[in-house]
This record gives structure tokens, sequence and C-alpha cells, in this order.
């Protein structure tokens, strides 16, 4: 069963007078374990793709089925919780709160759920095992201010993790950061996907970004212009291996890079 | 979602900006200290008339001469009437209803003992005025029976006329003073009262038997004023109607209206006078909850910049799984809990006021259960009513456009 299946999406907004077709027919299925890169200029409707695939946004036709379920018609209320359940955001501005501890931030999503609430203890050895799992290292109670671009992300990722949802959408996960941190924060990406199976859809209009994934699809104007699998895929793990070590004066990598490296 | 997590998340979100919570908080703090203070001392003042009217004797009644009905239908203010004589007080004596009576004439008079003169009241009445005042005598006796008979030159000094005169703690019972160029005996003097229901003290007058007044100082044939008191508190009432039934009677009247006489009880003063304080307190509670209404919007100001300045966070939780109703829930509760906290250190702090006047300022200042209950309910009915707007405008944000926010 697909992750995701669209057929027939359509997206059309009212901007006064005029209106915007943003999708124009879109078809086609993710299935669990690709690691999807989407790109396109902007106004391509790779973003409102984005929208409707992430359940922030209905299509004005079409059908879209995340998980085998028809979502493309479901109140708001019930988008939430699809959202809460079934989708991890990674956004390109991280979107952490302020003043609040790195634990704090990835346990979020964890009080929005409407089912199967967890118990303060739960939830804490929850967040602990996807910061980890992201390679934060020790810096659970740091607050957003105190931590890197890179280590920012890094809980941004956890906090997407933290319900085991069925797709992680990344939109512009690297445009806020510098090359080095965009390698890091891609081989988490890569390492979810290769070793825990994670779908991941990637958003970007970076060309050498979108080839860390397995499969690339590109939106112009409204459509699939094409889908193909990345031929020459980039490795993160391997690059970082190749990278001289980051300057004394930053934040030492956490540990979980050199994990990464030693595969 | 519980409510429990969501008054976690606003919780913690109100942590996260201490220095704004405060601020904010500061607005309604003032507004229910304010009205905690107002009511507190409004409180106090009206205990403190009951207070007082109760050291007048709780079953007294007070008969007062009507208006005079002149030729051509000029009337004259109430007190006016020459129609309160010494022959009702006679005729009210044989009311069972009735324990004490005791007729009341005054006349403002020059007291000169010695090189010391003092101006003050001489009320003249009868010998069962103490009993019905409760009001017992310091030095010396009341003046007797037979005195008021022989409309005999008897006074009773009030304490302050004493202190005047002779100085505090001097006992001058037996000495000779002048009033009117007559000469007086003075027999007792009577212990402190305190303020009385008027202005002036209780303790400013002297006593003397009312048939003096009326032959030896003003030559009047009417009395102004009838006291009586009924045999219990619980009875006043009906003392009070028999009375009226009584003096009808023998006044030859009908009706209320033709009424000569007007027949008060103390619960009639003490509702008048309190009406005086409650507007008072009306007006100034009033004025004070105006400050309550700005720490309102006060709040509402800052929910509205805080929602502003939130949007990315509002657009995250949505992104997260809030649903819209989620985050209503979330800034209501934010506002709710700014106002009740508020009110909370208000009243705290409204309390301590009224300690303080009560300690070192020596105003009566009661904070009554009722003004702490109302202010609480206040508090988070204002930050309901202030919170809902930028609740609402933060619950109908679209995420999309919220996460875009700059």
């Amino acid at each position: 069963m697909s992750v995701i299946a669209v057929r027939d999406l359509t997206k059309v907004y009212r901007m006064g007078d005029h209106e915007v077709r943003a999708l124009r027919g879109v078809s086609l299925s993710i299935e669990p374990g690709e690691f999807v890169a989407v790109t396109g200029p902007s106004g391509s409707g790779k973003s409102t793709f984005m929208h409707i695939t992430g359940c922030l946004d209905r299509p004005s036709s079409g059908v879209y089925e995340l998980d085998g379920r028809d979502v493309s018609k479901l109140p708001k209320d019930e988008l939430a919780q699809v959202r809460n359940q079934k989708i991890g955001f990674v956004f390109q501005g991280f979107n952490l709160l302020s003043r609040t501890s790195a634990i704090d931030n990835v346990e979020l999503p964890l009080l929005y759920r409407s089912k199967n609430t967890f118990r303060t203890s739960e939830r804490h050895q929850r967040a602990l095992r996807v910061l980890d799992a992201v390679g934060l290292g020790q810096r659970y109670h740091h607050m957003p201010n105190q931590l890197s671009g890179g280590q920012q992300q890094r809980v941004a990722i956890a906090r997407a993790l933290i319900n085991e949802p069925s797709l992680i959408l990344a939109d512009e996960p690297t445009g806020n950061l510098d090359t080095r941190t965009s390698i890091e924060v891609m081989g988490i990406f890569q390492r979810l996907n290769r070793e825990q199976g994670i779908t991941v859809v990637l958003i970007t209009h970076e060309m050498d970004i979108a080839e860390y994934g397995t499969r690339l699809i590109r939106f112009r104007d409204g459509r699939v212009v094409a889908d193909q699998a990345v031929l020459h895929r980039r490795n993160a793990a391997e690059e970082l291996e190749a990278l001289p070590p980051p300057e004394p004066d930053q934040i030492p990598p956490p540990p979980a890079d050199e994990h990464a490296a030693a595969h | 979602m519980s409510i429990l997590m969501t008054l976690r998340i606003a919780f913690k979100a109100l942590g996260r900006n201490k220095m704004r919570t405060a601020l904010t908080m500061l607005g309604m703090i003032i507004g229910v200290a304010a009205v905690i203070a107002v009511v507190a001392l409004g409180t106090g003042a009206q205990q403190m008339i009951e207070d007082q009217v109760k050291t007048a004797g709780t079953n007294l009644i007070t008969i007062r001469a009507g208006s005079a009905q002149g030729a051509g239908g000029v009337r004259g203010g109430a007190g006016s009437s020459s129609r309160l004589t010494p022959e009702d007080a006679a005729m009210l004596r044989q009311l069972p209803e009735l324990e004490h009576v005791a007729e009341s004439i005054q006349s403002r008079q020059q007291l000169i003992v010695a090189n010391q003169n003092w101006n003050t009241s001489v009320e003249g009445t009868n010998v069962d005025m103490p009993a019905i005042r409760s009001w017992p005598v310091k030095y010396g006796s009341f003046f007797t029976d037979e005195d008021v008979r022989a409309a005999a030159k008897v006074l009773v000094l009030g304490s302050n006329v004493s202190d005047k005169l002779f100085g505090e703690g001097v006992d001058p019972t037996d000495t000779q003073i002048r009033v009117r160029n007559q000469v007086f005996k003075i027999v007792g003097v009577m212990s402190t009262k305190g303020a009385g229901t008027g202005a002036q003290s209780m303790d400013d007058q002297v006593f003397t038997p009312y048939t003096t007044v009326m032959k030896k100082l003003i030559g009047q044939t009417y009395i102004s004023q009838i006291y009586v008191s009924a045999l219990s508190a619980d009875e006043i009432d009906t003392a009070a109607a028999a009375v009226t039934a009584a003096l009808r009677v023998s006044h030859g009247t009908s009706s209320p209206e033709d009424d000569d006489f007007m027949v008060q009880t103390l619960e009639d003063i003490v509702a008048l006078r309190s009406q005086t304080t409650n507007t008072m307190k009306s007006l100034l509670a009033g004025i004070a909850g105006v400050s309550l209404v700005v720490g309102g919007i006060g709040i509402m100001n800052i929910m509205l910049v805080s929602v502003t300045e939130r949007t990315r966070e509002i657009g995250l939780r949505l992104a997260i799984g809030a649903r819209s109703g989620d985050v209503l829930l979330q800034f209501l509760i934010e506002a709710v809990v700014i106002s009740i906290a508020g009110g909370g250190f208000g009243i705290a702090i409204g309390y301590l006021v009224a300690l303080f006047l009560n300690n070192y300022q020596g105003m009566a200042a009661i904070v009554p259960y009722n003004a702490v209950v109302t202010a609480v309910g206040f508090s988070a009915a204002i930050g309901i009513f202030f919170g809902f707007y930028p609740a609402r405008k933060a619950a109908g944000l679209d995420p999309i456009d919220a996460l875009r926010f700059e």
C-alpha cells in the first residue's frame, strides 16, 4: 500500500479577480521507504503539493489517499489529527518554540494526541529516544538559542519523529544552514530512511540537495514534468568523512555523526 | 487533547514571557485591589454607623413633632408643630407595649462656671432617659421624678461638657453652675458614650428635667420629641405601630398624610444613614471598577500583540496536530490565568491595604467575603470576555499563512 497516492489533484486559488491554478492534475504515488525529492522553480506548485500532502490544505478536486485512507475531504479537526499521527514536518526555519527546552519542544506533538495519550514519564522517554536518534548528544535541556542551526534542525527532526509518522515532510530543511551542516542534516534523513525505513518527502529547489534522495519529482506550472530515480545518489555520511574536520571554535559535532560516519 | 494538557501548554507559554505576564497582571492587580479596599472601607463605615446607632439602644423609637399647618396652607418644617405635648407622653406611658417613655425638648445655652464657659445643647428629658439609652452615670446620680415634678434647676453633664468646664477626671457633683443667669446644681455626670447618630457627640450635651426647660429656660408648652423604648428589640415594630395608632386617636388624624408626628425606629435611622454610605460605596467601587475594565482591556491588548507575535508558533502548533479549538482554549486559558492570578494578588493587596487602614489609620475597613468571591468571579469573567477575541483570532489562523508569517 502506498504511503501517498494522489490522482488528478488540482488546486485553484482565488486571488481577487483572477484564479491561480496552482496544481493542474497531479497523479503519483509514493511507496513506503522511499526518499523522494520534490523540486521545481517557485510557482511550480511544489509548495501547494506539499501543503496538500501535509494535510495543511485540501485539494480543489482529485483524490489524496494517505496510508490508504482518503483524506482529501476530511474536516479541519480530523486533518489536524492526521497531521499529528501520520506526518512529521521539518521546516526551513526550524520553528522551535523559543525559551522552551529541546526535550519540551520534541514532546509538543505528544500533547496534541487525541487518543492513546502518554504519561509524563513515557513522553520523556520517547523524547529522549528520538533526540538520541538524531544525535543531539546531552543537550536535552538546552534552549533553542543555546543551540546551533544544525542542532536546532536536529531537534525539529526529533519532533517530527516522535509520533512515529508514516511520512516525514521536509520543506527546504537546509535552506538556513551552511554546507557542512546541510550535509549533516541530510545524513540524518538518509540514515533514518535507510535504517528505520521512514518515508521522506523532501521539498527543495537546490538540485544538489535533491540528489540525496532516491527519487526525483520535478514540478513546473502545476504539473509533474519529471519523475525519475536519482542516478548518482549522494551519500552524506561519506561526504562528511571526506570533509576537513570542523574548525575548533565551532560547536563539536554530536556523537551521532561519528556513528553515522562509521557506516 | 485534554483540558489538563491545554492548561499545561498555557502555563508554559505564560512562563516563557514572565515579565510581560507580570505587567499584564498588574492592571488586574491594581483594579481588584482598589475595588477590595474601597468596598472594605465602605463596609467598615457602614458597620461603624450600625454600631453607633446600636449604642443608642436597639429598641428605641423616636416620635418627632410633624410639620405645622399654618393659615392658607403654609406648612412649617419638621418639628414646627406644637402638637406634641407632655400629655401625649403621659398617654403613651399607658401603652403596655412600651417600657420607657421620655419627653425631649432641646435648647442651646451658655453654661458658666467660675471663669469657664461652654455653649452646649441642653436636653430636657425625664428620669427614663438613662434606661432608654442604656447610658449609666459616671459621677453622682441622674435627677429624680421629684426634680421633674418640681421643674428643679438640676443638671446632669455629658462627659465632654464636664471635661471642658472642670477638666478631665474631676467630679463636679454638687457644684453650682449658671445657665441663663439662673443657678443650677450639678447632680451628676454621664459616662462617655462617643459619637451619636448625628454629627454632634452624644457627650457634648447636658440633661435637665424637661419641665425645667419648658418653664425655666424657654417658656414653651409643647415638646419636640418623645423617646420611647419597646419591651425588646423584636417587638419594636408592634410598639411603633401601637404608638402611631394611639397618637392618631389622640390627635384625631386618620391617614398617614394628616399625621402631625413622625414615628421612627432605629432601623429607619440606620437605613437612612446606610443609604448615604451605600451611595458613596457604590460610587467609589464604580470608579475602582473602571480600573478593572481598563485592566481587562490591557489583557486584551497584550493578548492581541501576543497572538501576532506568536503567529509562527500558532502555525507550528496547528501543523503538528493542534485543532483550532485547542489553540482557542490555550489563549483563552492564558488570558483567564492572567486575570485570575491578577485578581488573587489584587485581593491580597486590597486586604493588606484594609489591614493597614485598620491598624495605622484608625479607619474601619472590613473585607466582606462576598466581595472576595465576586472579585474572583469578576476577574475570571474579564479574562474570558477580553481574552475571547484574541483567542478566536489565534484559532482562526490558517496554518500555512501562519507558518509563513515573518
